[in-house]
């Protein structure tokens, strides 16, 4: 989308509003620097789905698909299953959203998902597509949905929370004679690591987790840094704006504490 | 079917019902925080919200009437709402049809003269389905219509009716939308019942359509109650907990 006149004056006048009240150890909604909105997790939301949550994260709700399908195996990956991650901005989400083909923020919004559990449950030795081979020719596709409801700041923390919530429900179906039976439940899909993203905003020498709408627009560069539950760093996606080395150590600091935080509401 | 499934024995359906029981429902209003009026309906195994925004300035601007606001719908269904496989998100033949017949059900009700140059945006997605989606979307709808505070001279109610073993029977459940005999799906106006959605496909006789509305009808009455429930909640308790699965 084009930046506009409006967009310009909005960005300067939250800008100097967000940061008045930071030199005076305030956040717009009274949080602490490095404190989320309140969150919920909810599994098993969708009977229809493998598996399934929505999670909350102040005003933002989110809900994560899992299906599971037969498909079959790449070229170069015979022996394994497949992992895809798509994200629908729903137009009802937020009145800037619009119909259509996805866009760059949808795309980014599930690339950044995808990668941190990619890094983690998939593309390692234990990974979960491993498991996933059923005869020649024939694998398992587990296609993870990304339905954002209400967006009200953070879709990518939300989104992750609510994908390893789904992920970690999962039921894969029992397969039979070439085919799924999906009233029987052959497993539970086995997840290790845990990984998350944690989203932080940095404004002059502040750096803000969980940052609202206004503090996205307001800042000077910001981070999505995915951990994981044994202490790895999985996936990274620098915004706008730019960070030095101690930036970068500094905020991966804050994300592990902030993912083990969050970690809690799914383990 | 290669299998014989009985739909209905004694007077009684595979889930219990009557021939002219509806199956749960439960309504919430103001369930989104950013839309400017929302709804999520429970409708036996169907979970459909709705979220509407407007009126607003109408976009492409070519578009735009002098005279009255336009209603625009969209209605989808997630990759995941269906018990087989995963689906492509997005539009698709039959999405695009009932975006249509469901923007027709509200371009009868909704007073657009009132906001001229505008667009009014109803936005419906069935999270999972189970038989008679968009009698929820439509139901859903209306009652976020009505929690974004747009004036309509009535409110909209969804269902469906049909027949299935050679009786009349509501709310045809998904099996009974599969391999029933005949599927009428409407909309009805609350104060002065006229039909603002009629689809059918299956053969019926003058005389059973004529029991099928009428029971619908009756229906309608009782999701009316539940419409006006969830309004009257929502305006009794602003804080919203946010959609609840």
């Amino acid at each position: 989308m084009a930046e506009t006149a409006h967009d310009i004056i909005m960005h300067d006048v939250k800008r100097s509003v967000v940061l008045e009240l930071l030199r005076r150890g305030k956040r717009m909604d009274e949080r602490a620097l490095d404190e989320y909105r309140p969150i919920s997790v909810q599994r098993d939301v969708i009977d229809t789905a493998e598996g399934s949550a929505l999670a909350k994260i102040g005003t933002t709700q989110i809900l994560i698909g899992v299906k599971i399908d037969l498909a079959t195996p790449y070229g170069d990956r015979p022996e394994e299953g497949i992992f895809s991650t798509n994200c629908e901005l729903l137009p009802l989400a937020n009145p800037s959203f619009e119909a259509g083909p996805p866009r760059e923020g949808s795309i980014e919004l599930a690339r950044v998902v995808d990668r941190g559990i990619r890094s983690a449950e998939v593309d390692v030795d234990d990974g979960f597509t491993k498991g996933f081979f059923l005869e020649e020719g024939k694998v398992l596709a587990l296609y993870l949905d990304i339905y954002v409801l209400d967006h009200g700041g953070n879709m990518t923390d939300a989104a992750s929370l609510a994908a390893m919530a789904a992920l970690s429900s999962t039921k894969i179906p029992k397969y039979e004679d070439g085919k799924l039976i999906r009233n029987e439940t052959a497993s539970m899909l086995d997840i290790k690591r845990f990984p998350l993203a944690t989203s932080l905003a940095k404004i002059e020498e502040f750096l803000l987790a969980d940052p609202t709408m206004e503090e996205k627009v307001a800042c000077d560069a910001n981070i999505t840094i995915s951990t994981t539950k044994d202490g790895n760093v999985a996936a990274m996606q620098k915004g706008k704006g730019e960070f030095t080395k101690q930036d970068v150590l500094d905020a991966v600091d804050v994300a592990f504490k902030k993912g083990d935080e969050l970690r809690k509401y799914i383990l | 079917m290669s299998e014989e499934v009985k739909l209905i024995v004694d007077g009684k359906r595979r889930d219990g019902r009557a021939l002219d029981e509806l199956r749960p429902l439960k309504i919430e209003a103001g369930v989104l925080h950013e839309a400017d009026g929302s709804a999520l309906v429970h409708w036996g195994g169907n979970k459909v919200i709705a979220g509407v925004f407007g009126p607003r300035e109408c976009l492409p601007k070519h578009e735009a009437n002098p005279y009255k606001a336009l209603v625009k719908c969209r209605y989808t269904m997630s990759p995941f709402a269906s018990k087989e496989e995963h689906s492509r998100s997005g539009p698709n033949r039959r999405s695009i049809e009932i975006s249509k017949v469901i923007r027709q059900v509200f371009e009868s009700l909704v007073v657009s003269e009132l906001y001229p140059m505008t667009q009014i945006d109803i936005y419906v997605d069935v999270l999972q389905a189970e038989g008679g989606t968009r009698a929820s979307a439509i139901t859903a709808a209306a009652v976020a219509l009505a929690d974004a505070g747009i004036p309509m001279k009535d409110m909209a109610c969804g269902l469906a009716v049909g027949k299935a073993e050679d009786q009349i029977i509501l709310d045809l459940g998904k099996e009974e939308d599969n391999s029933g005999q005949s599927d009428v799906p409407i909309a009805i106006s609350h104060r002065d019942k006229k039909f603002l959605l009629l689809q059918m496909d299956g053969l019926l006789s003058r005389d059973e359509l004529e029991q099928a509305l009428d029971m619908g009808i009756v229906a309608s009455d009782k999701i009316h109650e539940l419409q006006v429930d969830a309004i009257t909640r929502r305006y009794s308790n602003l804080e919203s907990d946010g959609v609840e699965l």
